[in-house]
């Protein structure tokens, strides 16, 4: 069991990494300290109703504990979500996808949210690729239930995570 | 004395004072962070993919409009002062320069050149392209970068997420991978004390300052870089558009606490400004600290009308060519020479002699 860095009574539950320029520090708290420091506790949300929904979506509301949990290597560059602890930097393009629940809550604290809305790179290739096609509308469908989630409207979340199902089946 | 050989400070037109604003903003840099699709990022890439990433996008600026005529330099095959010339004319970092703390120099690094635009290669991200211009001039040095950037994504495959933007190595990067700076003097916020509570305001908003020299470095000079603090999330035209704003904002501030000086400390400033011109014609061995203090009282004296119209294009000059690189090339001296600080006397004598101010 990891005590929590904070109270050191308590077992941590989740695992908070913050960047600051090139300086990188990753603590392990509990719920309470970690709600303290306004982060989601993920205990209560994993058991809320709210939670066990997203869970099921495979979209879970508890990236810290993901990223707590997540010890895999990215398979295209092999590093670590330890390696971008220690370093600040990722491995390579595909770290972002290998890491993008964590990076996901790291953009939302550093950057204030998560969506590009710039200059939209059409190369050569992706011009007209389908498959990236619905990357896009997947992803748009999920922010959307995500907004709809967050202010608790259930039946149009239903209605978004329905149709998610439906483009995510093989 | 000793002829200084020229530098050709006329290929830096970002230092001749013609932009906008070109009195209090000494230069405006755009740089736009992109990285290649199927190589690691640096740290984690091989010495075979770092040299695949130069030839690639040698040969795709090669075939560009805005490239096509650029030098390619190599910092890991150029001596120590060849590597820090090209870090004082602004177009390396002082990591691929390898005159960080670290003395590193990393191999693969290099830099293509081409008028007021340069593009690092195998720096944190596998490309930075850069550009610089002279004076507060954010559409003009966007546009600058935007051009040579579209024109090498035409040519090559660039990392793109739809929801992440341009991924770069460091997440404070991603989204844009756009980072504008200005360069700009505020003597009057320092003299009137008001720069702390100017510059926590700026960070409230999601601007960072920094000194003269970048990260870490003290605001010598009473030059600061204002820059945008986040990528994410805003367009490419909305964070030029904040920075713009903000930038005038401490504009206006920097002129009223010039107009309450002369108002207040008339006296004081005067002879502050007579002080630093005095030292800078006569002075007969400066190190590179005293001279930018100098030279930022000078420019404050000419700006307010006390001392005579020096020109800001050879203030501006000075803070390249007056720098241990360029002095050594010129004077044939080497890095360490302790004479440095009598050639960069000699130097400043010799700028100001061309503009008919003969000490």
């Amino acid at each position: 069991m990891t005590t929590c860095q904070s109270c050191h009574l308590r077992e941590a539950e989740v695992e908070l990494t913050q960047v600051d320029g090139s300086e990188v520090t990753s603590l392990r708290l509990c719920g309470k300290c970690a709600a303290e420091r306004g982060m989601a506790a993920a205990a209560p949300v994993a058991d809320s109703p709210l939670g066990a929904f997203l869970a099921a979506m495979g979209q879970g509301v508890t990236p810290l504990e993901a990223a707590a949990a997540s010890r895999d290597a990215c398979p295209t560059c092999a590093a670590t979500l330890d390696d971008f602890r220690a370093s600040g930097r990722l491995g390579c393009a595909d770290c972002w996808i290998a890491f993008e629940r964590p990076l996901r809550e790291l953009l939302s604290r550093v950057h204030g949210g998560t969506r590009h809305v710039g200059r939209v790179y059409q190369s050569a290739e992706n011009a007209t690729d389908p498959e990236s096609e619905l990357i896009r509308v997947r992803l748009r469908l999920r922010e959307a239930l995500r907004v709809a989630v967050s202010s608790e409207e259930f039946e149009r979340a239903a209605e978004l995570r329905d149709r998610l199902r439906g483009l995510e089946a093989p | 004395m000793t002829e200084p050989r020229r530098q050709g400070a006329d290929l830096l037109p970002w230092l001749g004072a013609t932009g906008p604003w070109a009195d209090l903003v000494v230069s405006t840099r755009v740089r736009l962070a992109r990285n290649l699709t199927g190589v690691s990022f640096w740290g984690r890439n091989s010495e075979a993919q770092r040299e695949a990433v130069i030839a690639a996008v040698h040969a795709a600026a090669t075939d560009s409009p805005s490239l096509g005529g650029a030098l390619l330099h190599r910092l890991d095959v150029l001596s120590p002062e060849g590597r820090l010339w090209l870090q004082e004319r602004q177009q390396v970092s002082r990591e691929l320069a390898g005159t960080d703390a670290s003395g590193h120099v990393r191999s693969g690094g290099a830099v293509l050149v081409s008028g007021s635009v340069a593009v690092m290669l195998n720096e944190e991200d596998h490309l930075r392209v850069q550009g610089l211009n002279s004076g507060f001039a954010l559409d003009q040095t966007s546009a600058d970068a935007t051009r040579v950037d579209s024109e090498l994504g035409e040519r090559l495959s660039f990392a793109f997420h739809p929801e992440f933007g341009y991924l770069t190595a460091c997440p404070t990067n991603v989204g844009t991978g756009l980072r504008a700076s200005v360069l700009i003097h505020l003597p009057g916020l320092i003299l009137t004390r008001e720069i702390t509570k100017v510059l926590q305001g700026l960070g409230q908003v999601g601007l960072t300052s920094r000194g003269l020299f970048g990260e870490g470095s003290e605001a010598l000079g009473s030059l600061f870089q204002l820059s945008n603090q986040t990528t994410l999330g805003k367009s490419e035209g909305e964070l030029l558009d904040h920075l713009g704003r903000l930038v005038r904002q401490v504009v206006a501030y920097e002129i009223q606490a010039r107009s309450a000086l002369r108002r207040d400390a008339g006296a004081a400033l005067e002879d502050r400004v007579w002080r630093a011109w005095g030292l800078l014609q006569h002075a007969r061995s400066m190190r590179f600290d005293e001279m930018v203090e100098w030279l930022s009282g000078v420019r404050l004296g000419v700006n307010v009308g006390i001392l005579p119209r020096v020109s800001m294009a050879t203030l501006n000059r000075l803070l390249v060519l007056a720098r241990d690189a360029h002095l050594a090339r010129a004077f044939e001296a080497g890095l360490e020479d302790e004479c440095l600080a009598v050639h960069r006397a000699t130097l400043v004598r010799r700028l100001l002699a061309d503009e008919g101010w003969v000490p």
